[in-house]
């Protein structure tokens, strides 16, 4: 940073190194100390992703991330990672105009900082935007809630089997021919009424008719709306007499989970277990503490911004370090996603 | 703190931007690659997931140097700021090993309880099946009242 911000910084106090006439390590006590609220907040992150890495690798399996994390706005079918992607490129341009205006400040070029600062509140914005999207779509879409995974593991060998070989292998005991009531329903499994009597069971399965984005021949389960995923597990035993005591259940739309049964290396079909709880709430609560970070960045960055435009640094004439300051806070969230990316969602 | 100019700076924001906006793509496009969704290749469970593995960790790694090094300036700050910024973060380096073997470890006795409680064996007192951790329970001799 150029000629930054140390306009008559040096010897303003006389004296000795002992005497407070010299400032540790070339740096001001303001800027010493976010250094250090940094490296602090840095072990506090490192520690919830520590404990994800511990949880995760005492697990027999873990949620596939590209499964997972394939949805985007305003884009049908699968998108792996794509959705991210966009946010990490959020987050990343917004450090860059971050430091664009950290360099305006520099050169006490007011205008230039709070137009650079505007666009990087605005980045940051954009990335919460984001961030609630990504949080509904897995909370109400996915159904992963911090003490439910409906993601199912995926780790053991095998292959995925078709609903007419789950069939063929009574592995669900009952067709849909055996139930009329549920030939009219639409592709998402409502039936014409929603609220017609529907007897003896509340989870139902039906042969699903041929759509274009799902391949035909998949067994689907319609979950009733104010049903858990608990009680739809234990419902399940009963209504599809799985061999298996867990029905699986892997399906990206809200009222629709198939039971992912797989052909083991063994020839037996079996159904996949229920993804490791953990991953929820991991989920949840570190992109959550990252997504707070961005909050209160943001925030910081508008009251910033304001004493920027109303003079308050221009007076101090020391490089607009209060704008430094913040951009070392932003580059932070900056690089703990870096972090959280490479955890979540790419290993 | 700084011994660039502000032309030179500038450039150093465009470099980073497309720096980083290079390696996120192309992580991205290894970890797609990677898990089958661009070919029909995989890496599965072979040796080449830890190749993958490596290379994600190595990028990130340096994607976070950047970000440090340019974008907050550790670079033109004094040697002994960075040094008592970046030194305590390898703390975390045994923090990851001893607790990532921690945890499979976790994984391993988990297995060994699941085990054992689906084992089935004669209770040799009562005469009854049971099922749980008895498997390892033999009947009682005389010689055991020596």
């Amino acid at each position: 940073m150029a000629d930054t911000a140390v306009h008559g910084h040096h010897g303003e106090v006389e004296g000795g190194k002992w005497d407070g006439g010299q400032r540790p390590m070339d740096a001001s006590y303001g800027k010493l100390m976010m250094w250090y609220f940094l490296v602090s907040d840095a072990f506090t992150f490192a520690g919830f992703l520590i404990a994800y890495g511990t949880i995760r690798f005492s697990m027999p399996a873990w949620p596939v991330p590209d499964f997972v994390f394939a949805k985007a706005p305003f884009l049908h079918g699968e998108w792996p990672l794509i959705f991210v992607t966009f946010m990490t490129f959020v987050l990343i341009i917004s450090s860059v105009t971050m430091v664009r205006a950290v360099q305006e400040g520099a050169r006490e070029n007011k205008r230039g900082v709070v137009f650079w600062m505007a666009l990087t509140i605005v980045g940051g914005a954009t990335f919460l935007g984001c961030q609630a999207w990504e949080w509904n779509t897995m909370i109400n879409g996915e159904g992963v809630t911090v003490t439910k995974d409906p993601f199912s593991s995926q780790l053991e060998g095998g292959t995925y089997v078709s609903g007419k070989e789950l069939l063929d292998a009574d592995f669900i005991a009952k067709k849909a021919s055996d139930a009329p009531e549920l030939q009219g329903m639409d592709q998402h499994g409502h039936g014409h009424d929603d609220h017609a009597e529907v007897p003896h069971k509340e989870i139902m399965y039906y042969l699903k008719p041929g759509t274009k984005d799902i391949e035909e021949n998949r067994f689907f389960v319609k979950r009733t709306h104010d049903k858990t995923f608990e009680e739809l597990k234990a419902d399940s035993e009963l209504s599809f007499e799985v061999k298996d005591p867990y029905l699986i259940t892997y399906g990206h739309d809200t009222h629709l989970y198939e039971p992912a049964a797989f052909r083991g290396e063994d020839g037996e079909i079996r159904a996949e277990a229920f993804g490791p709880i953990a991953f929820g709430s991991l989920f949840f609560f570190i992109t959550g503490f990252h997504g707070f970070h961005v909050l209160s960045g943001v925030v910081f960055l508008i009251v910033i911004m304001i004493n920027v435009a109303s003079g308050l640094y221009a007076k101090r004439k020391n490089g607009y370090e209060m704008v430094e300051k913040i951009g070392l806070y932003w580059h932070f969230v900056d690089l703990v996603w870096v972090f959280v990316f490479l955890c979540f969602y790419l290993l | 703190m700084g011994h660039l100019s502000y032309e030179e700076s500038k450039k150093v924001v465009v470099k980073g931007l497309i720096l980083l906006g290079v390696l996120t793509i192309v992580e991205v496009a290894i970890a797609l690659f990677a898990n089958g969704h661009i070919t029909s290749f995989d890496v599965g469970d072979t040796w080449m997931r830890y190749v993958y593995m490596a290379l994600m960790i190595g990028l990130s790694l340096y994607k976070a140097y950047f970000i440090v090094y340019e974008f907050m300036h550790m670079r033109y700050e004094a040697k002994g700021l960075a040094a008592s910024v970046l030194m305590p973060t390898m703390l975390l380096v045994w923090a990851v090993v001893a607790f990532f073997n921690e945890g499979a470890s976790y994984g391993e006795r988990r297995n060994v309880i699941d085990r054992k409680d689906k084992v089935e064996v004669e209770d040799p007192t009562y005469k009854i099946k049971k099922i749980g951790m008895l498997e390892n329970t033999r009947e009682l001799k005389k010689e055991d009242f020596k």
